[in-house]
């Protein structure tokens, strides 16, 4: 029997405090969920049997090397597309998404592409165009309101995007290797971003409901660097492998010797999941 | 303090290297494995070289990472410059004045030594003239606004006709499969083809010149809009919906606007059609109380025998032909494309 529970779909997450999302102890259930493409017979098993809970306001990065469907469960739970087998369930509405490629819409500047994410969400136009703009300064691009998305460094275009995401106003922001394609610098510094507007979403001053991520990499340093929780998978098909509670304090940097040392434990069991793939 | 220096020295030498660069710049710059982890050799024993493990260190959240950031905004942030306006225009304008003026320099040439006789081939002057007599008559401007508005109007109905029709065939799978290559067909068939069967169906009559106008124009615009469709990167469709736009919503404000610099580029095709069209219907079309348009008049000059008419009718169907995509289309084009980063200068 298959059970897909999408919250509510169609319904807009408009009113956070109705949706359960402070009641849940959770902002996203993964529960056993299972996940084949192809015709019966010749099916290819993406993930298998995964079960991850992200706590609400909790920072999760899901790391993997290639072939082990992090991407795909990141679709399954942003609503885009249907598991196999299990159920996923994400109680403070539809989640918000953040690509590898900023995806912002060519034909609007920064702040319309903003915009259109708030109207689809139904906030009032009058409000809206007050909120893009204390959303672009939450990401420190405070001029860009009218600039065309070509008119942005990779790094700006990556923080308009993740200014859209929040938009939605979702308790739930997944984020499938954003920063992948940026250069190292800019990365690092929007590391620190991130952290920092995960942190002050969820610290005692702000009022909304908090903000849970769940982070897809294939970089170590980056998911120690970033998570509260480390979840390894496995490849063909995806299996979680191992977990890691990420302690080490605020502010982290990369080149901290805690990162490091746990990356390096990561990477050995990394590179073992990896391993077992040429043994065959 | 020197623990804080050796930090941030080996993190910017860290970060600047690409995971990409591997083993090799790694050791190089004797930097910790930072962002390759996967990519790099094995990093244990690096780290206790360069960082103190709990040494004090600067709080990045604050002012200084915002400078960080600005500053490499500013480094980023690309300048365009824009030409001066009067330079881009005379660099624009004067290559086709001077092959429009030696086409005259060779027909009056041709003219000069009499390659045909004059009554078959005739000066550019007696061109102008056969145009300014027409001019002075007051009819020259009802002939042109006559072709005009009918292309303008059959061209309007097109696009109302054919937008519909093309979200259709993009996006409903059995519509594509079913009339799909039957658009992409028509498009090839010269729409002349069809003044016999209109003039059967309608009679000499509007009905007749707005059919062919139509049958020609709607399959590019269609086609147009197809094309515009399936460029689209899925990427967008994927932001889309995940900010909500489905269904209607998402035709509106992702489909619609991500297919239009393919859109556009149909309509242009779209608007050639119509008015190619228009003048095929015209040409045979031809009755006394359907009103006197190009076409017609090309084909009164034809009866009259009269080249110089024949050849001023003609140089006003190409004027009107080519005012309309430099004054409408082209802009428009050169609008959308330069607003989404498309149009490259050279």
């Amino acid at each position: 029997m298959t059970t897909t529970t999408l919250s509510k779909p169609g319904s807009r997450p408009s009113a956070p405090a109705d949706a359960g999302g402070a009641a849940a102890p959770y902002a996203a259930r993964i529960d056993h969920v299972s996940k084949s493409f192809g015709r019966p017979g010749a099916q290819q098993h993406v993930l298998d049997d995964i079960s991850i809970d992200v706590a609400p306001g909790e920072f999760v990065c899901l790391l993997g090397a290639s072939g082990c469907g992090k991407s795909t469960l990141l679709n399954l739970v942003a609503g885009l597309d249907g598991p196999s087998a299990g159920r996923i369930e994400t109680p403070g509405g539809r989640p918000a998404l953040m690509f590898q490629e900023h995806a912002l819409f060519p034909w609007l500047t920064a702040g319309r592409n903003i915009e259109l994410a708030l109207r689809l969400r139904g906030v009032p136009r009058a409000e809206r165009r007050g909120e893009a703009e204390r959303l672009l300064e939450l990401v420190r691009l405070k001029g860009a309101y009218g600039k065309r998305v070509h008119e942005l460094s990779g790094g700006m275009r990556q923080r308009v995007a993740m200014a859209r995401a929040l938009a939605q106003d979702s308790q739930l922001l997944l984020m499938d290797e954003p920063f992948a394609a940026l250069d190292a610098i800019t990365r690092d510094v929007l590391h620190d971003e991130l952290t920092r507007i995960w942190r002050d979403a969820n610290g005692s001053a702000s009022g909304s409901g908090g903000l849970s991520v769940l982070f897809v990499t294939h970089n170590v340093r980056e998911a120690v660097r970033l998570a509260e929780r480390v979840v390894l998978l496995s490849s063909r098909p995806g299996r979680i492998a191992r977990e890691w509670t990420v302690d080490i304090p605020h502010p982290r940097r990369i080149e901290d010797a805690a990162v490091a040392d746990l990356s390096v434990e990561i990477t050995e069991q990394l590179r073992g999941e990896i391993r077992r793939h040429g043994q065959h | 303090m020197a623990s804080t220096e050796t930090g941030t020295g080996a993190e910017a030498a860290g970060t600047t290297d690409d995971p990409a660069d591997g083993p090799a710049a790694d050791a190089a710059t004797g930097a910790p494995a930072a962002e390759s982890a996967l990519a790099g050799e094995a990093p244990a024993g690096k780290a206790p070289a360069t960082t103190k493990p709990d040494g004090a260190q600067p709080d990045r959240s604050g002012g200084d990472l915002a400078g960080l950031e600005a500053g490499l905004d500013a480094l980023d942030t690309k300048v365009s410059d824009r030409q001066p306006w009067l330079r881009a225009l005379t660099a624009k304008a004067v290559p086709p004045l001077v092959a429009v003026a030696l086409v005259l320099g060779l027909w009056q040439l041709a003219y000069h030594f009499e390659l045909k006789d004059h009554y078959l081939l005739p000066s550019p002057v007696d061109v102008a003239r056969s145009l300014q007599d027409k001019w002075l008559e007051g009819t020259l401007l009802d002939y042109v606004w006559t072709s005009v508005s009918r292309g303008a109007l059959g061209f309007l109905a097109s696009v109302a006709i054919g937008t519909p029709l093309g979200l259709l065939v993009a996006r409903v799978k059995p519509v594509r499969a079913a009339i799909g290559p039957i658009l992409s067909g028509l498009q090839s068939l010269p729409s002349v083809a069809w003044v016999p069967a209109a003039i059967i169906w309608f009679g000499l009559s509007d009905a007749t010149i707005y059919a062919v106008v139509l049958l020609g124009a709607v399959p590019s615009i269609a086609n147009g809009l197809v094309a515009g469709v399936d460029q689209i990167s899925p990427l967008y469709l994927r932001a889309g919906r995940t900010i909500g736009a489905r269904g209607l919503t998402g035709v509106r404000h992702i489909l619609l606007p991500a297919a239009l610099p393919g859109y556009l580029a149909g309509l242009k095709q779209g608007w050639a059609f119509s008015w190619r069209s228009l003048m095929a219907a015209e040409l045979i079309v031809n009755a006394a109380d359907l009103g006197t348009g190009l076409g017609q008049l090309l084909e009164q000059g034809r009866e009259l025998q009269d080249m110089s008419w024949v050849l001023s009718a003609i140089l006003l169907i190409l004027i009107v032909g080519i005012g309309i995509e430099l004054l409408i289309f082209a802009p428009l084009e050169r609008r959308v494309l330069r607003s989404r980063g498309l149009l490259v200068k050279s």
